[in-house]
C-alpha cells in the first residue's frame, strides 16, 4: 500500500526532468486552466493528465487512487455547482481539480523527496538573511511527508483498539489515544533527531 | 572510553539510576534488567539523550552535560522500535540523511549509502517507503542509518524486543559483525552467550557486573526472589 503518492522507481522522460522543472510546468498549467476557466480547457487537462501516467510508464492505477481519494470532494463541488450555480461550471471545477492532483500526483511519483526537498531548500536559501534555516524548512517537509503513515498507522491503532473492545457509536472514545500515540510517536522522533545528531544546529 | 561517575537521575520524584559508576570497556557489553529497572536511561545517558541529574558521562575527555554533539557522532543509538527511528520517507533517504552533514559530496554520499544497503541486504529497497519494510528489514535500516555516520560505539536499546526469532538472529548476525564497541541493553538472555562482559541493573543500581552465564544467573535469581514475593 502506497497511498502517499511516494516515487516510484521509473526511466520514463518524467523522470529525466528536474524538479524544479516539473514543478514550475505544474505551476505553468495550473495558473493556465484558471486563468482561461473554460470547461474544454479543464477537462483537455484532464485527459491529458490521465493519458500522461501509460505515456510515461506510470501505473494507471494511481490515476484510480486519486479518483478514490477525491470523489467526496469532487461529488460535493459537483452537487453544489449544479444546483446552485450551473452544470457547465461543476463540470469545469470538478475536471479542473481533478485533472490538476492528477498531474501533481504524476510529479511526485516521478521525484525522489530528495529532490524535492533539494528544491525547497534552495528556494528557501534567500530566507536565511532573516534567521530561516533553509535545512531546518527541508527537514519540517521531509518530517511532514514521513509522518503521514505515522498518523494513519496511530489511526488505525486506535480503531483497532476500540472495535477490539466491543465498542460502537462513540467515535470521540477514538481522540484521547489517537492524540497521546500521536505525542508519542512524535517524542520518539525527536529522540531519534537527536540521537542521530539531525538539526543539532538548525542543520539537516 | 565511556565512563559513568556517580551518575542519579530521577523523572520528578522517582529516582530511576542511583549513583551509577562504570567504565565501558569491552568490546562487547550487555546489560539485562527488569522493565522499570533504569535500562533506559541508562542506555540514554550514553549518548546524551538524558543528561543527569547529578554526576557525569564521559567519552575521553567529552562530557554528554557540555558536549552532547560532540559524543553523539561517536556514540550511535538504535531504538527498539525502529519505526520512530525512520525519519524519511525512503530507504536511502533514511540513511542518507545523516550524512547531510557532513557534506560529503554527492557522489561520496551515494556510495556510502549503496554500500550500507547492500551489507544490510537492503538494497533491493532503495525507493521504498521505510515504514512499508518488515519488522526485522525496519531495525536493519536503523542500523545502517546509524552505522552511515561511522559512530566508534554503538547502544542498542532492546533492538530485538518487537521482532520474531527469525529477524532477531538477522539483527544479531549484523551486531555480532560490527567492528565497533557494542553496548547492548537487552531482555533476550540468548543474544549475550559471547559477550566479553554482562551488566544487571536493578531499582537503578548495577547489582552485578560480570560474565554473562554468572549475570544470566543473578538475573533470573533475582527474578525469581521477586515471583515470591509478590505471592
Amino acid at each position: 500500500m502506497n497511498t502517499l503518492g511516494l516515487y516510484i522507481p521509473g526511466e520514463g522522460p518524467m523522470y529525466r526532468l528536474s524538479a524544479g522543472t516539473k514543478l514550475a510546468g505544474l505551476l505553468a498549467v495550473c495558473v493556465a486552466v484558471i486563468v482561461l476557466a473554460h470547461p474544454w480547457v479543464s477537462l483537455g487537462l484532464l485527459a491529458g493528465a490521465v493519458l500522461l501516467y501509460p505515456a510515461v510508464g506510470l501505473p494507471f492505477g494511481r490515476v484510480l487512487g486519486v479518483l478514490r481519494g477525491l470523489w467526496p470532494f469532487l461529488l460535493a463541488i459537483g452537487l453544489f455547482q449544479a444546483v446552485f450555480g450551473d452544470p457547465l461550471t461543476a463540470v469545469r471545477l470538478c475536471s479542473q481539480l481533478l485533472g490538476l492532483v492528477v498531474l501533481a500526483n504524476a510529479v511526485t511519483l516521478t521525484t525522489r523527496v530528495r529532490e524535492m526537498l533539494d528544491l525547497f531548500e534552495r528556494l528557501a536559501r534567500p530566507l536565511a538573511r532573516f534567521g530561516v534555516s533553509p535545512e531546518r524548512v527541508a527537514l519540517v517537509l521531509a518530517l511532514t511527508i514521513r509522518s503521514i503513515p505515522m498518523v494513519a498507522a496511530a489511526w488505525r491503532a486506535a480503531v483497532e483498539g476500540y472495535r477490539a473492545r466491543g465498542l460502537s457509536g462513540r467515535p470521540y472514545l477514538l481522540v484521547t489515544p489517537l492524540i497521546v500515540q500521536l505525542f508519542r510517536m512524535a517524542e520518539a522522533t525527536g529522540e531519534a533527531l537527536v540521537a542521530r545528531g539531525i538539526d543539532e544546529d538548525g542543520h539537516a | 572510553m565511556l565512563r559513568l561517575e556517580g551518575v542519579s537521575h530521577a523523572y520528578e520524584a522517582r529516582p530511576v539510576l542511583r549513583d551509577v559508576t562504570l567504565d565501558l570497556a569491552e568490546h562487547r557489553i550487555g546489560v539485562i534488567g527488569a522493565n522499570g529497572s533504569g535500562k533506559s536511561t541508562l542506555a540514554r545517558t550514553l549518548n546524551g539523550l538524558v543528561v543527569p541529574d547529578a554526576g557525569r558521562v564521559t567519552l575521553g575527555e567529552w562530557d554528554t552535560r557540555r558536549h552532547a554533539k560532540h559524543i553523539r557522532r561517536r556514540v550511535g543509538f538504535v531504538f527498539s522500535d525502529a519505526a520512530n527511528q525512520i525519519i524519511m520517507p525512503t530507504v536511502a533517504e533514511d540513511v542518507e540523511i545523516g550524512l547531510r552533514s557532513r557534506r560529503l559530496g554527492r557522489e561520496e554520499t551515494a556510495r556510502r549509502v549503496d554500500a550500507l544497503l547492500e551489507r544490510y541486504g537492503l538494497a533491493g529497497h532503495r525507493d521504498h517507503p521505510g515504514h512499508l519494510l518488515s519488522g526485522g528489514q525496519k531495525q536493519l535500516l536503523a542500523l545502517a542509518s546509524v552505522l552511515a555516520t561511522e559512530p566508534e560505539i554503538l547502544v542498542c536499546d532492546e533492538p530485538t524486543t518487537l521482532l520474531d526469532l527469525r529477524n532477531t538472529r538477522m539483527v544479531h548476525r549484523v551486531l555480532d559483525t560490527l567492528e565497533q564497541q557494542v553496548v547492548l541493553f537487552t531482555h533476550d538472555l540468548d543474544l549475550l552467550g559471547a559477550f566479553d562482559r554482562v551488566l544487571v541493573v536493578d531499582d537503578g543500581r548495577i547489582v552485578f557486573d560480570g560474565l554473562p552465564a554468572d549475570a544470566v544467573d543473578h538475573y533470573t535469581g533475582l527474578m525469581d526472589d521477586r515471583l515470591m514475593d509478590d505471592r
